[in-house]
């Protein structure tokens, strides 16, 4: 077996190597250190973590399954297909793990209200969803163009009592909803916690989300030898900001297990129109730390593209980046009409609707079960579809 | 010394401050309106620097800086203004405020060394408070220039000697928790921040207060218990009002300088 010993990052000032750290204003170096403080405090408490792992099995539905998908495994080749089902997770998403992590926290900071930012609507339903159990105030920004391609989450949000904030600056899409809603931090610092949806963000930020996100990648290495009785040679997963990615990988980082990310082509990475900021960006600064970024050549943001609203974002979680750097994982990209076969293909055989986030990283998964010999394959199914149906729907002009 | 250091030295009154974003409306009129700042009274400019994810900014500049984006201005754009406004005026310190992706992308060493054959005598990155900085603000200190620091008030004590220790040229005091545009609620509690920021200080950096001011009135009492007022989003203001009319823009400009002018004491 491949030895592989990484080191235990972030460090203390919230560094992967160079990439990460705090780049914020002053106003909210004092939050995040707040943070950071309950984090390590409250969070790692047994107290806490009892009540998170209740929370998870009642309420969400945790541990999900993994499920063997025996018809196009079969169809593809030599290949075994499992698939971890985030999708089952109440709300229909990996982001309610965060969510509930972070609600509980905020609780137990003693904070009245709660901000998030969303791209696809998972991470503000999800911040929706546990702001209505436990009885917090909840504001979400959302771009204006997400909102028009995610209506359907919208609508979920205001169900669930959140307010629905559109963004119309910039692109209007998930970068700079994220942008607002570090505005709306920096004016209400004294009552409001910040939930950022992904592994991105100033420090704590990608730590906090990757640790509530690690259940993913603990229960999936119990649950393949447990039920399964077999090791998975692959992992893969989507890659926005990365958070549904660092949940299945991290557990396994130091595994002999091969893995991969898989980024958003858009039309194709040679065209430009993509949102694939580890294949085809450099190092740069955006939203409080460093990491691959998408960027001209005079350090200003590019607007990106992806068929899914939740990939659609010109950075990348920092320890990605440093994943990449030290080559333990690798990254690829899918163009969205290979997500878009993926999306169709699962739907037919399996009966599961993918989200097209997920498409992503299924059609990466297809395309090497069809090359690679008698290897276990785990993906992580990381969102269902239903979102996306209107999506679907119009650009194949399907009527009912 | 640096025209920072002199500036705050040599002054009779407090220092006036202010801050507008280069290329906007375009660069000839951002030249004309640094000199027309200069002639009404301002003593030191805050150059922003246009970047398309301001997370500091409020409403007003960051639609300043999409107008400035348009016109496609870089860095390279606001050194030549620079040059240019220095090639008239040896005196008037100018500081380049903004963020850190821009000078990342052309590299610390080459953003140094052209920002000081510029006559840049200063430099304000909004997203990289002192432990992210060192490297830097060493490279600026080789080509003397001053890396200018945030405090606002949610600083405490150990960070606030930390950040003045970091800070060359002066101390920006954020007088709110919010983003710029914001109103000052509350000029009680700035007075009692710059109280223990002076108490900290031990090697005189001035202090500056920036954020929400407006009117005469805030002018002057901010005037009255610090080392200097920043208007930033009043010019952008006049700026975004006069679009068709650059000559009522500058003039206007020109008037409000002049206006808040005369409600800073003297030291």
């Amino acid at each position: 077996m491949k030895k592989i010993n990484l080191p235990k990052l972030p460090n203390k000032d919230g560094h992967f190597d160079e990439y990460g750290g705090m780049f914020v204003s002053e106003t909210l170096m004092y939050p995040l250190k707040e943070l950071l403080k309950a984090y390590t405090t409250i969070a790692k408490s047994a107290k806490f973590r009892q009540m998170l792992t209740k929370e998870l099995t009642m309420y969400v539905g945790r541990p999900t399954p993994i499920y063997y998908a025996s018809r196009i495994s079969k169809e593809l080749g030599s290949s075994h297909i499992y698939l971890k089902r985030e999708d089952l997770n109440h709300t229909g998403a990996h982001k309610i793990n965060n969510a509930m992590g972070q609600v509980l926290l905020a609780k137990a900071m003693k904070k009245t209200r709660i901000i998030a930012e969303t791209g696809a609507g998972q991470h503000g339903v999800a911040t929706a969803t546990a702001c209505a159990k436990y009885n917090i105030k909840c504001v979400v920004y959302m771009g204006e163009e997400d909102i028009e391609r995610q209506k359907i989450n919208v609508y979920r949000m205001k169900l669930l009592g959140a307010e629905v904030i559109p963004v119309t600056s910039g692109s209007k899409t998930l970068k700079d909803a994220l942008n607002e809603a570090l505005r709306d931090w920096v004016s209400n610092v004294d009552d409001t916690h910040y939930i950022i949806g992904s592994v991105a963000g100033p420090h704590p930020y990608p730590m906090i989300v990757r640790d509530f996100q690690s259940i993913i990648g603990h229960e999936s290495k119990k649950q393949m030898m447990s039920v399964y009785k077999k090791k998975a040679d692959i992992l893969i997963a989507c890659v926005g900001g990365g958070s549904n990615a660092i949940g299945l990988f991290h557990p396994f980082l130091n595994d002999d297990v091969e893995i991969v990310g898989v980024e958003a082509g858009g039309y194709g990475l040679s065209t430009g129109k993509h949102a694939a900021p580890l294949n085809k960006g450099k190092p740069g600064v955006l939203h409080g730390n460093r990491t691959y970024i998408m960027e001209d050549e005079n350090g200003q943001i590019q607007s990106t593209h992806s068929i899914s609203a939740g990939l659609d974002y010109p950075g990348v979680g920092p320890e990605h980046s440093w994943l990449k750097d030290n080559k333990r994982v690798q990254y690829v990209s899918v163009t969205d009409k290979e997500a878009l076969k993926a999306f169709y293909y699962l739907t037919e055989k399996e009966g599961i609707i993918p989200a097209l986030e997920t498409a992503h990283a299924l059609a990466y998964a297809f395309k090497i079960a069809k090359k690679r010999k008698n290897k276990n394959i785990l993906i992580n199914l990381s969102g269902r579809g239903d979102k996306d149906i209107d999506t679907i729907t119009k650009m194949t002009q399907m009527t009912l | 010394m640096n025209r920072i250091e002199k500036t705050f030295r040599n002054n009779k009154k407090k220092v006036f401050i202010a801050y507008v974003v280069c290329g906007d409306p375009d660069i000839s009129t951002t030249i004309k309106i640094m000199n027309i700042l200069v002639n009404s009274g301002v003593d030191l400019i805050e150059l922003g620097v246009p970047f398309t994810d301001p997370i500091a900014d409020g409403p007003v500049i960051q639609k300043s800086i999409e107008r400035a984006l348009k016109k496609n201005i870089n860095l390279n754009d606001v050194f030549n203004v620079c040059t240019k406004f220095r090639k008239k005026n040896k005196i008037t310190p100018l500081v380049l405020m903004g963020y850190l992706n821009p000078i990342e992308n052309i590299g610390y060493k080459k953003f140094s060394k052209t920002a000081a054959q510029s006559g840049v005598d200063g430099v304000l990155v909004v997203d990289s408070p002192p432990e992210e900085s060192s490297v830097l603000s060493s490279v600026l200190q080789e080509n003397n220039i001053c890396n200018i620091h945030l405090a606002s008030p949610t600083t405490n004590k150990s960070r606030l000697e930390a950040i003045v220790k970091a800070s060359k040229g002066y101390l920006y005091y954020v007088s709110l928790k919010g983003i710029t545009g914001s109103k000052i609620s509350n000029i009680k509690s700035v007075e009692r921040s710059i109280d223990m920021i002076k108490k900290i200080n031990k090697n005189d950096l001035p202090v500056v207060v920036g954020f929400g001011i407006k009117d005469k009135q805030t002018a002057k009492k901010i005037s009255q218990i610090s080392d200097g007022v920043i208007i930033g989003s009043s010019f952008v203001k006049i700026i975004e009002e006069n679009l068709h009319n650059k000559h009522r823009m500058v003039d206007n400009i020109n008037k409000y300088a002049k206006k808040i002018k005369t409600s800073i004491v003297n030291k």
